[in-house]
């Protein structure tokens, strides 16, 4: 039988990688092979997981230095001569091995303002809202809805590890998807969340994120529709 | 955690919308300055491999140039472009590379675009 | 944790890469250009003496740097402008691809017009 020479990141902020050898199997995924670690060599190796069919997000770790959702990461993909590194997210506190401290990621998601807000003056009783599914506003924001905030992204993200304050691509990308929600009633508030050197305007096109995001969504297209909509509105006197 | 903390509704960080204007602002004069320059760059481009081509000396180009009020323009404008765009882009440089956030960075960019653009207007 | 060369391994961080360096190599040799310049339009003559200085070998070889690095800067420039105002998608590895390629074009057209 063959066997995977796996090092996997032990510790928080500073620690080590540690190497252990685990079978190797047909199909297997990256999230068995961490499984397999925890349950059968060594049970003080801490990482998250949840549904393990790709849906939820919680498994996101860096797999040979690229941010991947481990349960949808096939060894055979990734490893090469049999050898594979897996640590924690990148751009995130360590909290113990493969888990990451996400506060950071959520704050910057408030931060840029990516809750929807009802319009002044709107009640339960009013009809629904009438959304045409073809209108550019609509198909922009679902372009962009389907994000689970795995943080993919946030990690993949280089202008994340260059600028502290800087929002994130999912952050920005939600609250894309709510500029172009006709029904919201914050866009102004929100427009000026998202502008200046921790928003929009600091992504500087890598598409890192793009690259990654296991759900194919573009957060860079998204960021270039908030830095024409922010500009838009700097022109118009409104931010 | 109390429930203030986590209500981000009521207590959102949003940036001084000072910044939020400059730098927007910032944005749309690199833009800009971009669009200027990649027809300025363009035309130099091909005057320049238009004037190596046919071997011209320097009597030639000067007097082509000289007393040419087109080309005058067209230099001023040049200059003013590269004076906003180039500096513009060394403050991101600046800001991500070295770290440089305080507020003498945009006083030493602010110079820099002073000297080239007086830099440029004089060699013309 | 930080990331590493490994998550920087795709050609629009390449470019990104590209279009930085190529900014700041052009930044630093513009106060040079408009010396050079200011001096050589002081009258033919000096013009003269500075375009037979730019017939050295080394200084040609810097010729064609700098018209690529400038060829690189533009078409890097105008593959972020179309990612930032059209509505692009799958497409934009080709615009990469197109960029290069006229980067490369630009700077070919100089290096034969020697």
């Amino acid at each position: 039988m063959d066997m995977l020479q796996v090092s996997v990141w032990r510790g928080a902020a500073s620690g080590e990688y540690r190497s252990y050898e685990v079978p190797r199997q047909e199909s297997q995924s990256v999230l068995d092979v961490v499984t397999y670690i925890q349950r059968s060599i060594d049970p003080t190796l801490s990482y998250r997981f949840a549904c393990r069919v790709g849906m939820c997000g919680a498994c996101a770790m860096t797999v040979n230095g690229v941010a991947r959702w481990t349960c949808r990461t096939h060894v055979a993909k990734v490893a090469k001569n049999n050898t594979l590194q897996i640590g924690p997210l990148a751009n995130l506190p360590v909290i113990k091995d493969l888990v990451t401290d996400m506060r950071e990621f959520f704050d910057k998601w408030a931060r840029a303002r990516g809750q929807f807000a009802s319009g002044s003056g709107t009640t339960r009783k009013d009809g629904f809202a009438r959304v045409a599914a073809d209108s550019p506003e609509r198909v922009a924001a679902n372009a962009g809805i389907e994000c689970i905030g795995c943080g993919v992204c946030y990690a993949s993200c280089d202008v994340v590890s260059w600028n502290p304050d800087y929002l994130g691509p999912a952050a920005l990308n939600r609250a894309w998807t709510l500029v172009n929600d006709v029904r919201d009633g914050a866009r102004a508030e929100r427009l000026a969340a998202v502008a200046g050197d921790a928003g929009c305007h600091a992504c500087h096109t890598h598409l890192s994120c793009s690259e990654r995001c296991p759900k194919n969504i573009a957060p860079t297209a998204s960021i270039a529709g908030l830095k024409r909509a922010v500009a838009l509105a700097a022109w118009k006197g409104e931010l | 955690m109390s429930g203030g903390e986590l209500n981000y509704a009521a207590n959102p960080v949003t940036p001084r919308r000072a910044d939020a204007k400059l730098e927007t602002w910032l944005w749309i004069a690199q833009r800009g300055s971009a669009v200027v320059l990649a027809l300025c760059v363009l035309v130099h481009l091909v005057t320049i491999i238009y004037a190596v081509r046919h071997g011209l000396t320097g009597a030639a180009i000067l007097g082509r140039t000289r007393g040419n009020t087109a080309a005058l323009a067209f230099y001023f404008l040049y200059v003013l472009a590269i004076a906003v765009h180039a500096p513009i882009g060394l403050r991101t440089l600046c800001q991500e590379w070295l770290g440089w956030r305080a507020a003498s960075l945009n006083w030493v960019i602010g110079a820099i675009a002073l000297a080239l653009f007086a830099f440029g207007l004089r060699a013309g | 944790m930080n990331n590493d060369y490994r998550s920087r391994n795709h050609p629009a961080w390449w470019a990104f890469l590209v279009h930085r360096l190529s900014g700041l190599a052009l930044s630093v040799f513009l106060p040079f250009h408009f010396l050079a310049l200011g001096q050589a339009l002081q009258g033919e003559a000096r013009l003269d003496t500075l375009l037979r200085w730019t017939e050295q070998p080394l200084v040609k070889f810097a010729e064609i740097v700098l018209v690529l690095l400038l060829a690189a800067h533009l078409t890097g420039g105008l593959r972020l402008l179309a990612l930032e105002f059209l509505p692009w998608r799958g497409w934009q590895k080709t615009l990469l691809a197109w960029a290069a390629g006229a980067a490369l074009a630009a700077g070919l057209a100089f290096a034969l017009a020697l």
